[in-house]
C-alpha cells in the first residue's frame, strides 16, 4: 500500500520533470506574448508632463511636477536635484476597495520605481529643487509597477528632463514550469504545481541593462536567464510603443 | 541611421554616428555616437548636435524675457517666481533708478509683477535686471498663462504675430518666454478679445498657415487687420528673444 503510493509519487515527480502543468495561458495568448499595449503621451495638460501606459486590464497613468524648489529645505541637496516617486493604487483599481493612502506596498513599489528612474535621469543642473513623479492606477490586473514604470519614464521624457535613455519594463513569470511574459492576475495566482513566480523587470532602452529586478517566489538560476532574456525582447516592443507615443504627442513625423 | 534636421527624437536615440560631430544642448557622446538627452527636435548647424525642447517646463536662457511676481525681499534686492526651478534674483543695482536698501518695498512690493530680462543663467539660480527700455514693473492691463512652448507661436516670425495683434486689438502685448502674457488696453473689452486671440493661437499652435487662421478670427471678432510685410526670412520662432513691452 505504501509502496504503491510512493511509486504514484515517484511517477508523478518524473512526469512533472518533463512536462509542466501550466501548458496554456488563461487567456490564449502565447507564452512570449504580451497584452494588448497602448501609449498615450500629455493626458494632463496643466503638468509639465505626463503619460498613460495600457497592457490588457492594467492602466497607469503618470505625471511629472519640476524641477521645482524643494520643501523643507533641509531635504534639499545643494549637488543635484532629487527624484521624488509617488506610486498609489485608486480604491476602484480592483475588486475589492483599497484603502487610499499609502501602504507597506505602495511605498515600496514607490521607491524601487525611484531607484530605477533615477538611473537614467541626470537632475545635475537644477540643485535644490525636486522632480516629483505622481504614478497611479486607475485599473489593475496585474503588473501596475511595470506599467507604472512605463507611464513614468515617457512622462519624464514628455517633462523634458535630461535623461540619458528611456526604460521599458515588464513582469515575466513562472507557471509551475512554465516561463511566460505579461503575467496577468489569473496567472500571479496560480498555485498547482510549484505555483507562481512573478519577475518585474525593466531595461534601459540604449545600453539594455537592468534598472530593475524583483523577484517572488522559487526559480532556478538558468530558468532567471531564460527570463531575464524574455523579459528583454519584451522590452524591445514596449520601448516601439513608449517611443511611438512620444513621437506623436510632440508633433513629429517618425521616419 | 543618422536623424535628419528637424526630426523628433527620444532620450537614447542616436542622432549621428562620427567623431567629426559635436555634442550640443541636449545631446552627448557615447563612443562613436552622438545620442540625445532629451525628448526634442533635432538641430544640425556644421557638426553641432543640439536637441530643442518641444514640450516640458520651461528652463531660462540668457537673454529671455520673463513676467513673474516678487516672492521675497532680501538685504539688496527682490526674488521673483517665474514659474521656473529657482526664482530669479533682481539686484537693486539692476533696476533703472536709484532705490535706498532700506526702502526696497517703495519701490518693488510682494505680490508685484514684473518685466525682467534674464541675465545670467547659473547652477546656483539666475540673476535679473530691469535696466533695458521695455521693463519694469506691471501696472494695469491683465497677465495671462499659456504653455511656454507656444510662445515662439505668439510672437511668430520676427514678432510678425504679435505686430498683428497689436494692430487689431490696440492692445499692448508683452510676451515673457516663461509663457506669461502681459496684456495692457485701453479698455477691458480690447484685453479681452486680446487674450481671447492668444488663446487661440496657442490651441492651434501646430496647424499650417497660423497667420492667415489668426486674420481670419480676428475678422471674426469684428476687428480690422492691417497688413504687415512679413520679412520672408525663414527663422526659427524659437530664436526669438522678442520683446514688445514698449
Amino acid at each position: 500500500m505504501e509502496k504503491a503510493e510512493e511509486k504514484m509519487m515517484a511517477s508523478k515527480k518524473s512526469e512533472s520533470k518533463t512536462e509542466s502543468l501550466y501548458t496554456k495561458r488563461t487567456d490564449g495568448r502565447g507564452f512570449e506574448e504580451l497584452r494588448p499595449l497602448k501609449a498615450k503621451v500629455g493626458i494632463v495638460p496643466s503638468a509639465d508632463g505626463s503619460a498613460m501606459f495600457e497592457t490588457g486590464g492594467t492602466r497607469a497613468i503618470a505625471v511629472v511636477r519640476g524641477p521645482r524648489t524643494l520643501h523643507p529645505q533641509h531635504m534639499q541637496n545643494p549637488e543635484t536635484g532629487i527624484l521624488r516617486v509617488n506610486y498609489g493604487m485608486m480604491p476602484f483599481s480592483v475588486w475589492e476597495r483599497i484603502r487610499p493612502g499609502p501602504s507597506r506596498r505602495s511605498e515600496e513599489i514607490s521607491k524601487v520605481s525611484e531607484w530605477a528612474l533615477s538611473s537614467v535621469i541626470d537632475l545635475s543642473g537644477f540643485p535644490n529643487t525636486v522632480v516629483d513623479v505622481f504614478i497611479q492606477i486607475p485599473q489593475a490586473d496585474a503588473g501596475t509597477r511595470v506599467a507604472g514604470l512605463n507611464a513614468a519614464a515617457m512622462a519624464l521624457a514628455h517633462a523634458g528632463i535630461p535623461m540619458k535613455e528611456m526604460i521599458s519594463a515588464i513582469a515575466c513569470g513562472k507557471m509551475d514550469r512554465t516561463l511566460v511574459v505579461d503575467v496577468n492576475k489569473d496567472e500571479e495566482d496560480f498555485e498547482e504545481g510549484e505555483g507562481a513566480t512573478d519577475m518585474p523587470m525593466a531595461f534601459t532602452s540604449r545600453t539594455k541593462s537592468l534598472a530593475l529586478l524583483q523577484l517572488d517566489g522559487k526559480i532556478s538560476p538558468e530558468e532567471l536567464k531564460k527570463a531575464i532574456e524574455m523579459g528583454k525582447k519584451a522590452c524591445e516592443k514596449i520601448l516601439e510603443v513608449q517611443v511611438k507615443a512620444l513621437k506623436e504627442a510632440t508633433g513629429g513625423k517618425d521616419e | 541611421m543618422d536623424k535628419e534636421e528637424r526630426q523628433v527624437v527620444v532620450p537614447g536615440e542616436m542622432i549621428a554616428k562620427g567623431s567629426e560631430f559635436l555634442p550640443g544642448e541636449g545631446a552627448y557622446r557615447d563612443g562613436m555616437e552622438v545620442v540625445a538627452g532629451r525628448l526634442g527636435i533635432v538641430n544640425i548647424s556644421e557638426k553641432h548636435i543640439r536637441v530643442i525642447p518641444v514640450s516640458g517646463a520651461y528652463y531660462p536662457r540668457r537673454g529671455n524675457t520673463i513676467i513673474g511676481t516678487i516672492v521675497d525681499i532680501t538685504f539688496n534686492g527682490w526674488l521673483i517666481d517665474f514659474g521656473g526651478a529657482q526664482n530669479a534674483f533682481l539686484s537693486v543695482a539692476e533696476v533703472p533708478r536709484y532705490v535706498n536698501k532700506n526702502e526696497l518695498r517703495e519701490y518693488l512690493d510682494f505680490g508685484d509683477s514684473v518685466v525682467v530680462k534674464v541675465w545670467d543663467v547659473k547652477a546656483r539660480g539666475i540673476d535679473a535686471s530691469m535696466k533695458m527700455r521695455g521693463f519694469g514693473k506691471i501696472e494695469g492691463g491683465m497677465i495671462v498663462s499659456v504653455n511656454p512652448n507656444k510662445v515662439p507661436r505668439i510672437i511668430g516670425k520676427e514678432g510678425s504675430m504679435v505686430k498683428i495683434i497689436k494692430s487689431a486689438t490696440k492692445c499692448d502685448i508683452t510676451v515673457g518666454q516663461n509663457g506669461k502674457v502681459w496684456i495692457a488696453g485701453n479698455s477691458i473689452e480690447e484685453e479681452l478679445a486680446t487674450k481671447k486671440i492668444i488663446e487661440f493661437i496657442v490651441e492651434n499652435a501646430t496647424i499650417n498657415g497660423l497667420t492667415e487662421k489668426v486674420e481670419k478670427y480676428i475678422k471674426g471678432l469684428g476687428m480690422k487687420v492691417d497688413k504687415i510685410e512679413i520679412v520672408a526670412e525663414n527663422t526659427d520662432g524659437e530664436s526669438g528673444g522678442e520683446n514688445d513691452g514698449e
